[in-house]
């Protein structure tokens, strides 16, 4: 049991009676970097968004850490706060990047932040830029903003979605080595949705492919792309239109 | 000594108050015109407007009485009206419920109400035979009182200042709450991070409402009665003095009231440029 952060059981989400995501089973083991590839509209964000007691599933249910949960009521705040979702589309508080990284420490009553922000922010290459409003940041520099106010609590899984969906290159390089870097150095547990299989391949150790809702296939990397064992996994990573 | 403002008999008018034009000023009602015959209306204007600012420049007490009451009574409303506004603006703004859109209509009626309909109303539930009047209660506030003014005046600032709120904290991104639950937030927490996300918000809702009550003439007049020393504020006084004759002293307080609105805007203004750029 202790090998898996997240198990789900019958987990099934509806929008006024269209089903958006029905998964039976998936396990997220403990330090993995889990990849979610799937068209748009497959269900991978909601899916995300179920993992983190965001939403409530309308049927099924989710264990976090080996407990189970039917709905993010049930979940303690303590459980909660140890995962963290990155959005595909950051919003900011209206104030410096030092203090929108300091949001979380500051709502676990943590005292003393400035060592531990001004840390996350080397990491992600933004401390110059600490004083700056959050108003004034590229694209880019907001997504390492999220990024960053997520690892400043030490997450035990970081949830990503799309983290570098309209990135130039350089940004995608920087934001991925982050990425690994939580995983490899913090043990972080990884979920990261993405349309860009390229991306999964380079990050992943299992790649997950989401189709109308439901979980076609989940395999390591190399297995997934290299001998898909589903007509819809072999058609995706050829890169055929699949819906 | 300083002209006695606003005294009805006009007894102590001194002299001075009216205009050298070469021959004895004309005197209406016992008192001497500030306007000669044969003055055209621009001239009116030009030296109502001269006797305006040396007014102002020589501190008349009787006028800056008047003044300090127009802003004690609005302030003190505003104060009222952003207690009870400021949590309705907010809830209406943070929540999703039945019966939600007809609260925001009726706010957004209350938001147009004429003054003068809103002192009648607390005119009638006020005065001695009236709905809560007749009731006695000692804290109830007699008509014709600074606190019936301000009563009147809260009741036209709650629908600006909750409806602005209201507006202010549902332009935050709806977003912005579920990605701070994501990083840890409690409900709590989150709600009191997107109302401070609306403050500038809130605080040009206040302010706009400060700007709206001390410009308002109807409820004062009908709820304090324009009684002199007592509950004259600039916008009946500039009423009564018009209808006196008495020009200068009405355009002396309707520039005061000009300059306190203009600084209220420019001070709205500043802070949505804060909130925009």
């Amino acid at each position: 049991m202790a090998d898996f952060i997240y198990q789900v059981e019958n987990l099934v989400k509806s929008y006024n009676g269209r089903q958006v995501v029905s998964v039976p089973a998936l396990d997220v083991r403990r330090g993995e970097i889990l990849g979610l590839v799937g068209p748009s509209g497959a269900g991978k964000s909601t899916l995300l968004r179920l993992l983190d007691f965001l939403e409530a599933p309308s049927g099924g249910r989710i264990a976090f850490a080996g407990h189970w949960f039917a709905s993010p009521a049930e979940i303690p705040l303590t459980l909660r706060r140890r995962a963290v979702l990155v959005f595909q589309r950051p919003v900011l508080l209206s104030a410096s990047i030092f203090e929108n990284v300091a949001y979380g420490l500051r709502i676990r009553g943590q005292r003393d932040v400035r060592p531990l922000v001004q840390a996350v922010l080397a990491r992600v290459g933004l401390l110059p830029l600490q004083d700056a409003p959050s108003r004034t940041l590229s694209g880019g520099e907001l997504q390492r903003v999220a990024l960053a106010r997520a690892l400043v609590v030490e997450p035990e899984v970081l949830l990503l979605d799309e983290p570098t969906a309209n990135l130039d290159p350089a940004h995608v390089k920087a934001i991925e080595a982050i990425i690994r870097e939580a995983n490899e150095m913090a043990g972080t547990t990884v979920v990261i949705v993405t349309h860009n299989i390229f991306q999964a391949r380079r990050l992943a150790q299992r790649v997950g492919l989401l189709v109308g809702g439901r979980l076609v296939e989940v395999a390591p990397t190399r297995a997934f792309f290299e001998a898909p064992q589903t007509e819809e996994a072999s058609a995706f990573v050829r890169g055929d239109m699949i819906y | 000594m300083p002209p006695a403002f606003g005294k009805e008999n006009g007894v102590n008018a001194p002299a001075s108050r009216g205009v050298r034009c070469g021959r004895p000023p004309i005197h209406v009602g016992g008192r001497p015109s500030l306007f000669c015959r044969e003055d055209t209306p621009t001239q009116t204007l030009v030296s109502a407007a001269r006797h305006a600012l040396r007014l102002l420049l020589s501190g008349d007490p009787a006028m800056f009485e008047i003044v300090w009451l127009s802003l004690r009574v609005s302030a003190l409303a505003i104060i009222f009206a952003g207690l009870l506004g400021i949590p309705l603006g907010s809830w209406l703004g943070l929540k999703r419920f039945v019966g939600r859109r007809l609260i925001v209509a009726l706010l957004y009626t209350g938001m147009g109400f004429p003054p003068v309909v809103v002192g009648l109303f607390v005119y009638l539930l006020l005065s001695r035979n009236g709905v809560l009047g007749s009731l006695g209660w000692p804290w109830l506030p007699h008509l014709f009182t600074p606190a019936a003014m301000v009563i009147g005046q809260v009741i036209i600032a709650t629908p600006l200042i909750s409806g602005f709120t209201m507006v202010a904290v549902m332009s935050v991104d709806s977003n912005l709450r579920l990605q701070l639950i994501s990083l840890g937030a409690t409900p709590w927490q989150a709600t009191r991070a997107v109302l401070s996300e609306a403050r500038v918000g809130v605080i040009v809702s206040m302010v706009a409402g400060f700007g709206s009550v001390i410009s308002e003439v109807g409820a004062v007049m009908l709820l304090g009665g324009n009684i002199e020393g007592s509950t004259r504020v600039m916008t009946t006084a500039i009423v009564l003095e018009t209808s006196k004759g008495n020009f200068d002293l009405a355009l002396a307080m309707g520039m005061v009231l000009l300059a306190l609105t203009f600084a209220v805007n420019v001070v709205v203004l500043c802070l949505q440029g804060k909130a925009f750029d």
